[in-house]
């Protein structure tokens, strides 16, 4: 026996296929078909989690997707847990260990109960008013108290050892929701030679079909014509079922995001199977045959653990086989609980009363369901339930007065049914208020969709299903498509059932509006009181609709209680916006594969391997890795560092500089484009020779350096900063595209294809010599460029220097570039040379006082600034020339490049002042853009951005840090071999 | 997720694309004999609109070409592509 609650004969589950699972520790057996929530009612359990606020006690109060209290952990094993799942969707295998939330330290004792007993001292906007008064309370007392208390479930904690998978689809139509509506569109658009896509969030594709105790479509009971409707769809190849499968999100140009859930019901699933997919739709039209929620009733004690939606109760009985309880009482305020009640009666479950809000004449459900001996009252209203952890009866005031209490072990309630709009919403269409419905329907749409069914107000099976072939044609000829009417539906045994939304009501004692946030009629009234009349202010005064559940069965419960708050029409309160996702969805979905390494792709350069076999350690620098410095023995950061300048300074050092941005400018109108893009004079430049170049943006400031070198006429190699490469190209072909389209210029980016092996130091040359073909070094001068052949690779020779010493830099294709390393390392450590790494490179341009874009700039920083101003003076015209004489970029006090010669190595960004100890709001003369301990001078050396610096040469200024003042000298930016006598050999 | 329709392309994903900021800003062919007020309004203003508004953006991950579009900034919709140098629609 699969629960003391199974009923033979009733369900669509295999009782003989009995499955086993822990629910808080405690084992029960449920049977194959069965989620989470119907196998524990199947055990008889009602109490599953306690509510947010009061952590009231609470059961399970639907079947689907909006349950807003079964929330529970699901606990695979390490690095597969899952919090905050609703238990009406949670497919139970065997072994399945699941756990209740938000109780400490059992679901039946929970001490943070006393918040309910607190209750009234927890008004709406209990946080507004109590933390507005003083800071400090809020920060030393309230805060971390709320932190502790606050949040539902618990992260998990280890990384997620699933894998998720992603993927992209087209197709004609898509269709949302496989029930009654969503089956008969599919059909109609598959009929039509429509590209289908139907996505149901259910294990099984049918809806409600699977749950239609009477009406029979084309002469089959409907549960057999819904598996006849899917194993035809199933063996059309255009058509693609999606069960399992919760369409969240509706974007623009019809673009839609489904998750697949595709491991979570198994026991043991396949290894390396994804556990969900986010399938990304782009559907030339799409029908949205969402359903419809039922609305609980709003009375007091409306939220006691065995109090259920009407409808919940009929899809545990049909689908699941389960009674919900021995003795179900009913109140409601539609017919469809009536239904739910005969069905339970049919079934031998005791129903003792059908408590009906409304009054007036016995409709035809009223008849029925008294020949089959069950009491109704009608006009009775349900003014409390008794029960602790589950209801045990529920109070009714009788339609004359006379108060009377029922006993019960369960209490379904029905308040109509709410059409959910949710997607139509999110896809921007326009709703509009039904008088007669009392509810809010889909009006003008927006993108190419359409909506069926009970999602747009149409109730009875034989117009839904009408309704929903009519939105497949519709949706296939949209698409395209010819449609092909198939003959309508024969329907039988549909029933009319009829009701409506009531306001909250008015009864001593707290009626739950929204269950997972506590939030109750009296909450909203006060909102509305205390003047937060509009929905939106209301809702999050009250955090109404604001829990994981997004407020689906409480939303028009609030819309109902303001209304009657602020005495107008429910039509007037007017809808809180709906957003993405409709469900909650993992973080693993959203990622996909996106995670580690393809998550933050790593770039590598054609010499990462040969630096780490040389001991490298590498840094960061945008997506790159770069060898940072190269320690041998035990030696730390400044002392590799020290031994690798000073080994440049003296010898020779190798430098893997492959990452610096690479464009390829050709054409004849080449020399002219670099001319206007740089702020550098180039068209001048002669064939063979290269420039430092600076390039500013329109406004003036630098943005880029690099060297240009001009290979011929119309041929130019220009090299970017690394991190700059994209932007540059991207700002070049700007200018080239949309201001200069007449010149005829090509850009090309070659980063990846030359790798750099920069050789830097007087034995630069003796390094490279016998290695290279075709040029002659002795006659090669300083900035000039010269193609050769190296291990008959094809060679770009550049002889430039960024460490101010005689230096070289080798450009060869990037598949030669390890086997040309190596001869140049062989060759270089005959000289007691070695590879360097970037720390070094920095130490050494800096001890030259070369700027790096980035660092010593920072985008407000001009050529004059950086001592460049003659640049800036040549007559041409050039991107950013004409900034550079705006008032401002002239001004006095302009942070100007400067050296400074500090006591101890200084702190990059740290502030410099003129007094050691300034007051605080002294303004900083500047600040630290650069400092290392420089091995050539034996002392700290920094780089700095000074007001007016230039003309501070000489003065002595302080930098304030946590110790003490800092005092330091400030110098012309240039502290070794200033004449540049070196770097010429 | 946006269509955006590159005009060399056709129909393609937003995230193909990059934005480029506001179209028409041509830059003066004679930066020298611009007033600096005018300078300045070239290089910082920027119209802003509540609706209609020409923008530049280019097939960064396609063809690499700037293309100009109209759309409408309230309903977040193309009222079409067209090329640099052509008339908006």
């Amino acid at each position: 026996m699969t629960g003391d609650f199974r009923l033979r004969g009733h369900g669509m589950v295999e009782p003989w296929n009995p499955i086993r699972f822990t629910f808080d520790g405690r084992q029960y057996q449920g049977c194959k078909g069965d989620t989470l929530a119907s196998a524990l009612l199947a055990n008889g359990v009602h109490l599953v989690g306690r509510s947010f606020k009061y952590h009231r006690p609470r059961g399970i109060l639907s079947a689907g997707a909006e349950e807003p209290n079964a929330l529970v952990r699901v606990i695979r094993d390490r690095g597969r847990e899952t919090p905050n799942l609703r238990a009406t969707q949670v497919e139970i295998y065997d072994g399945l260990r699941a756990e209740s939330q938000n109780r400490w330290p059992s679901l039946r004792h929970d001490f943070a109960a006393v918040a309910d007993l607190a209750a009234p001292l927890l008004p709406a906007g209990f946080y507004y008013k109590t933390f507005m008064p003083s800071l400090a309370a809020w920060r030393d007392w309230f805060e971390p108290l709320i932190r502790r208390a606050a949040g539902l479930g618990r992260v998990p904690p280890t990384e997620d050892a699933d894998r998720y998978a992603n993927r992209f689809a087209h197709c004609d139509v898509l269709v949302v929701g496989g029930g009654p509506a969503g089956l008969a569109a599919a059909r109609e658009a598959a009929a039509s030679g429509a590209w289908v896509i139907l996505c149901d969030e259910q294990p099984r594709l049918g809806g409600t079909l699977r749950a239609e105790p009477e009406a029979r479509v084309e002469g089959m009971a409907a549960r057999d014509w819904v598996d006849a409707a899917i194993s035809e769809l199933a063996a059309i190849a255009r058509v693609t079922l999606l069960p399992r499968t919760q369409a969240f999100g509706y974007f623009a140009d019809n673009f839609l995001a489904l998750a697949e859930r595709c491991t979570d019901h198994l026991a043991t699933p396949q290894a390396g199977r994804p556990r969900e997919r986010l399938w990304q739709v782009r559907a030339r039209e799409v029908v949205l045959a969402t359903g419809a929620i039922e609305r609980p009733l709003v009375f007091p004690g409306n939220d006691r653990p065995g109090v259920m939606l009407a409808g919940a109760a009929l899809d545990y009985l049909l689908r699941y086989g389960v009674a919900v309880g021995r003795q179900v009482a009913v109140v409601t305020a539609h017919d469809s609980a009536y239904r739910a009640a005969l069905a339970l009666h049919g079934a031998g479950v005791s129903v003792p009363v059908i408590a009906d809000l409304r009054t007036g004449e016995p409709n035809a459900w009223a008849v029925r369901v008294r020949a089959a001996g069950i009491r109704v009252e009608a006009g009775a209203v349900p003014v409390g339930s008794d029960g602790r952890l589950r209801v045990h009866g529920v109070r009714l005031r009788l339609l004359d007065g006379t108060a009377e209490s029922v006993s019960c072990d369960t209490l379904l309630m029905s308040g109509g049914w709410t059409p959910s709009v949710h997607l139509f919403s999110q896809s921007r269409g326009r709703l509009r208020f039904d008088a007669a419905l009392e509810c809010h329907v889909p009006d003008v749409s927006v993108q190419q969709e359409r909506s069926a069914g009970a999602c747009r107000g149409v109730f009875n099976l034989a117009d839904v299903l009408a309704d929903g072939a009519r939105a497949g044609a519709e949706a296939a000829r949209e698409a395209g498509r010819t449609s092909r009417v198939i003959a309508p539906l024969g329907v039988t045994g549909a029933q009319e059932m009829r009701g409506g939304p009531v306001s909250p009501i008015p009864a001593k004692g707290r009626a739950f509006i929204d269950f997972q946030n506590d939030v109750t009629a009296k909450d909203i009234a006060l909102a509305a009181r205390e003047g937060y009349r509009s929905v939106e202010h209301a809702k999050r005064y009250t955090t109404a609709g604001m829990a994981t559940d997004q407020g689906k069965l409480g939303n028009v419960n609030m819309i109902a209680a303001l209304a009657q708050a602020t005495a107008q029409a429910p039509a007037d309160v007017g809808l809180t916006t709906y957003r993405a996702p409709y469900t909650p969805v993992t973080f693993g979905t959203l990622a996909g594969m996106a995670r580690d390494a393809l998550f933050d792709p790593v770039r590598t350069t054609p010499l990462h391997d040969a630096a780490t076999a040389a001991g490298a350690v590498f840094e960061d620098v945008g997506a790159w890795k770069r060898a940072w410095y190269l320690p041998r023995g035990g030696e730390d950061r400044h002392a590799a560092v020290a031994r690798e300048c000073a080994m440049v300074r003296s010898s020779v050092g190798v430098f893997d500089a492959s990452t610096l941005g690479k464009i390829d400018v050709s054409g004849p109108d080449a020399a002219e484009f670099l001319d206007r893009i740089y702020a550098t004079t180039l068209k001048n430049l002669p064939v063979g020779k290269c420039r430092y170049a600076l390039m500013l943006t329109e406004a003036g400031f630098v943005m880029d350096d690099g060297i240009v070198a001009r290979l011929g006429d119309g041929r130019f190699h220009v090299t970017t900063t690394t991190g700059g490469a994209a932007r540059v190209l991207a700002h070049m072909e700007d200018y080239r595209q949309t201001e200069w389209p007449d010149l005829r210029v090509w850009l090309t980016s070659t980063t990846e294809q030359w790798a750099v092996i920069a050789v830097q130091g007087p034995r630069a040359r003796d390094v490279l010599t016998p290695l290279v073909r075709d040029i002659d070094l002795a006659m090669l001068p300083f900035m000039a460029v010269r193609d050769g052949r190296l291990l008959d690779a094809p060679l770009r020779l550049f002889r430039v220097s960024f460490t101010g010493e005689l230096g070289y830099e080798v450009n060869v294709p990037a598949n030669r570039a390890r086997a040309i390393f190596d001869v140049i390392m062989d060759r270089a450590q005959e000289f007691g040379g070695a590879l360097y790494g970037t720390e070094a490179m920095h130490v050494l341009r800096a001890e030259k006082g070369f700027v790096i874009v980035g660092q010593e700039t920072d985008g407000t920083v001009s050529l004059d600034d950086l001592g460049f101003g003659v640049m800036g003076r040549s007559k041409r015209d050039f991107v950013g020339k004409r900034s550079l004489s705006l008032p401002d970029m002239r001004a006095p006090g302009r942070l100007q490049l400067v050296g400074l010669l500090p006591e101890r190595i200084l702190e990059e960004g740290a502030q410099i002042t003129s007094v050691a100890n300034p007051p605080p709001g002294t303004r900083a003369l500047g600040h630290v853009t650069s400092a290392y301990h420089s091995p050539a001078l034996g002392r700290p050396i920094a780089l700095a951005l000074l007001a007016d610096g230039r003309a501070r040469h000489g003065e002595t200024l302080f930098v304030p840090m946590p110790g003490g003042a800092i005092p330091v000298r400030v110098v012309p930016p240039v502290f070794v071999d200033p004449e540049a006598g070196r770097v010429h050999g | 997720m946006l269509i955006v329709c590159c005009p060399y392309c056709g129909d393609r994903p937003e995230i193909e694309f990059r934005h480029a900021g506001e179209a028409h800003i041509a830059r003066p062919v004679d930066p020298a004999s611009v007033s600096d007020a005018d300078w300045a309004e070239f290089l910082y203003f920027r119209t802003n609109p509540k609706g209609r508004h020409a923008e530049r953006w280019r097939h960064v991950h396609g063809c690499g070409r700037f293309f100009n579009a109209v759309r409408d900034t309230v309903t977040d919709r193309f009222v079409g592509t067209y090329r640099v140098g052509d008339a908006p629609p």
